[in-house]
């Protein structure tokens, strides 16, 4: 879809400011119900699209994603915009600055539509966790986009951007990705930098596209990725061009197939996946059965690193510092020697009230782990198991070129079904998780539907790669997609 | 399931205020899933390193320098402060 917009400003068929108004226009329309965008940055997006319009009109080259419009969550800092992590806590907070996506983004021309709703600091996998408002389906919007990127990805469902950038701790950008039909890739870990996204679980999260093919997804990852000094653990990486590695051939690529994933799937998932393996033999592929033999651990392992990272990275949300400061005016049971009883009502009125209670829950639950006398127990010993989770990745990929399994067990779920039910949310995150666990690249793609209450729900396909090889996955994925 | 006690002590470090009707709660969900966790009790991990983060990159320096926002750019810095006195952050008094 990029590469036709493309041609068509630069053929002069249209231009920036008319596209943009387009997509504004789409939004108004649509975003009442739908619930995708928590900001409208239109004086940014058409001073950005003017710009464009006179670079081309001045006979200029541009990107190919110069003036194309796009959508970005709003746990990413964009300088001089609101940006609330869809916490209570960040409700006044203006960005002092971009975060180094957005730099990026920025030098390459693109116009930004506005900020997207997701779970409170990324928490959730639904966008039902929001301070704000909750993210529906655009297929059905009885049913929740997904999350915690719903926002960026039902924007780009609806119409209502042509692309966005989310972020992915556990899956939250492939869940919902999967749950609105739509393209969404997690890169692998260092290939982009999360400098001026709001962290919510350091050795996890990563930054990455939300689009309507795998082309784009590989055209927005060339000009996000690098290694960037401002975080440290971006790796280094040579300027690739990913969407020239698409060549749509995978004859003699093996893919793997995990059986501790598939082996519990049934109905019309399971028909849509097995249909999806012979599309890809057809293709030339090999179908493999490997096993990843620690999968069961996965959940457990993940949810204490990452509750665990979680209650360090939200301390500075303190009332003191950035953000909001609240006050119940009541006395609190809660004493600590050497620590002022007003200092210590502030952090414990500002917490209390500012974040939701998903949050607080895995602030709680992380602050246990990493406590005295259960950090051995807990925190180290899950760092270990993650070890062997890696482990079980390193040895299947001596035998395969990808590991694929469906993104989710299941289709959208319906608004409220799960909320009351944290475990039961968490399980929604089964098959994603493994890859921020090993760290290596993942895509989700459509790869069919399921007919439920008279919507046609889609079904996304997850592929995972060898760490650092996003051109070989996504030319897997784009392969599958253009046939 | 986790004691009020607990719950309260946990509360205390995690700096979040709670009434007792949240204690309850959180004694309810957080044992639930606690309980969950102990599926790593099964597994031997005897010999094995814990992975610290997934690159295994060591040593990323950058050059000590401070960037400079300039005037405008400390006032934008400082409008996100919920307290200020002279240009800087108030703090409430610490003992």
């Amino acid at each position: 879809m990029i590469r036709e917009l493309h041609e068509q400003l630069k053929n002069g068929k249209i231009t920036s400011v008319q596209l943009t108004e387009q997509y504004f226009d789409a939004i108004e329309k649509k975003d009442t119900e739908i619930g995708a965008y928590l900001t409208i940055t239109k004086k940014l997006a058409m001073q950005q699209a003017q710009f464009v319009d006179d670079k081309i009109a001045r006979g200029k080259e541009i990107d190919l994603i110069e003036g194309i419009p796009c959508a970005i969550k709003d746990n990413i800092c964009i300088d001089g915009v609101r940006t609330t992590a869809a916490s209570k806590i960040l409700d006044n907070y203006i960005a002092p600055y971009d975060a180094t996506v957005i730099k990026k983004l920025k030098e390459c021309g693109a116009v930004i539509l506005g900020k997207t709703n997701l779970d409170e600091f990324a928490m959730g996998s639904s966008t039902e966790n929001s301070a704000y408002k909750v993210t529906k389906n655009p297929i059905d919007t009885a049913r929740v986009a997904g999350g915690s990127s719903g926002g960026s990805v039902a924007a780009v469902a609806a119409g209502s951007a042509v692309w966005s950038l989310g972020t992915d701790t556990g899956g939250s950008i492939r869940q919902p990705a999967s749950f609105c039909g739509v393209v969404g890739l997690k890169p692998t870990y260092g290939r982009v930098s999360r400098s001026g996204a709001i962290a919510m679980a350091s050795s996890l999260d990563q930054i990455g596209p939300i689009t309507n093919s795998v082309e784009d997804a590989a055209i927005i990852l060339s000009r996000i990725s690098g290694q960037d000094l401002l975080d440290a653990t971006s790796a280094k990486s040579s300027d690739k061009k990913y969407e020239d590695y698409l060549t749509g051939d995978i004859s003699g690529k093996t893919i793997g197939v995990p059986k501790e994933y598939v082996e519990s799937l049934e109905g019309e998932i399971k028909n849509v996946f097995e249909k999806s393996l012979e599309k890809f033999k057809s293709l030339g592929a090999k179908i493999e059965t490997i096993s990843l033999p620690h999968s069961e651990y996965a959940l457990s392992t993940y949810y204490i690193i990452m509750t665990s990272e979680v209650s360090s990275n939200l301390a500075k949300f303190d009332g003191i510092k950035l953000g909001m400061r609240f006050d119940d005016e009541l006395d609190s049971a809660a004493k600590e020697n050497g620590l002022s009883k007003k200092l210590l009502e502030t952090y414990l009125d500002t917490r209390k009230i500012g974040f939701g209670d998903e949050v607080k829950r895995r602030i709680m639950l992380g602050t246990y782990a990493l406590s005295a006398g259960y950090y051995d127990a807990y925190y180290l010993k899950a760092q270990k198991v993650r070890t062997l989770i890696r482990r079980d990745f390193e040895n299947a990929f001596k035998a395969v070129d990808f590991i694929y399994s469906p993104t989710a067990p299941e289709v959208s779920f319906k608004v409220g079904e799960k909320s009351a039910d944290p475990l039961k949310m968490y399980l929604s995150d089964i098959y994603t998780i493994t890859a921020n666990l090993a760290g290596v690249p993942a895509i989700s793609f459509p790869i069919g539907t399921i007919s439920t209450d008279g919507n046609d729900l889609p079904i996304g396909g997850q592929l995972m790669g060898k760490w650092f090889d996003e051109e070989g996955m996504l030319n897997c994925a784009h392969t599958y997609e253009i046939n | 399931m986790l004691s009020k006690e607990e719950i309260l002590h946990i509360a205390t470090l995690a700096r979040i205020g709670v009434s007792e009707k949240d204690v309850e709660k959180y004694q309810h969900d957080l044992s639930e899933i606690l309980d969950y966790f102990k599926k790593l009790d099964e597994v031997d991990v005897s010999d094995v390193q814990p992975i610290g983060h997934i690159t295994g990159m060591q040593n990323t320096f950058r050059t000590d320098k401070q960037d400079d926002f300039g005037e405008l750019g400390k006032e934008e810095i400082m409008k996100n402060v919920p307290e200020t006195k002279d240009g800087y952050i108030k703090v409430k008094s610490v003992l």
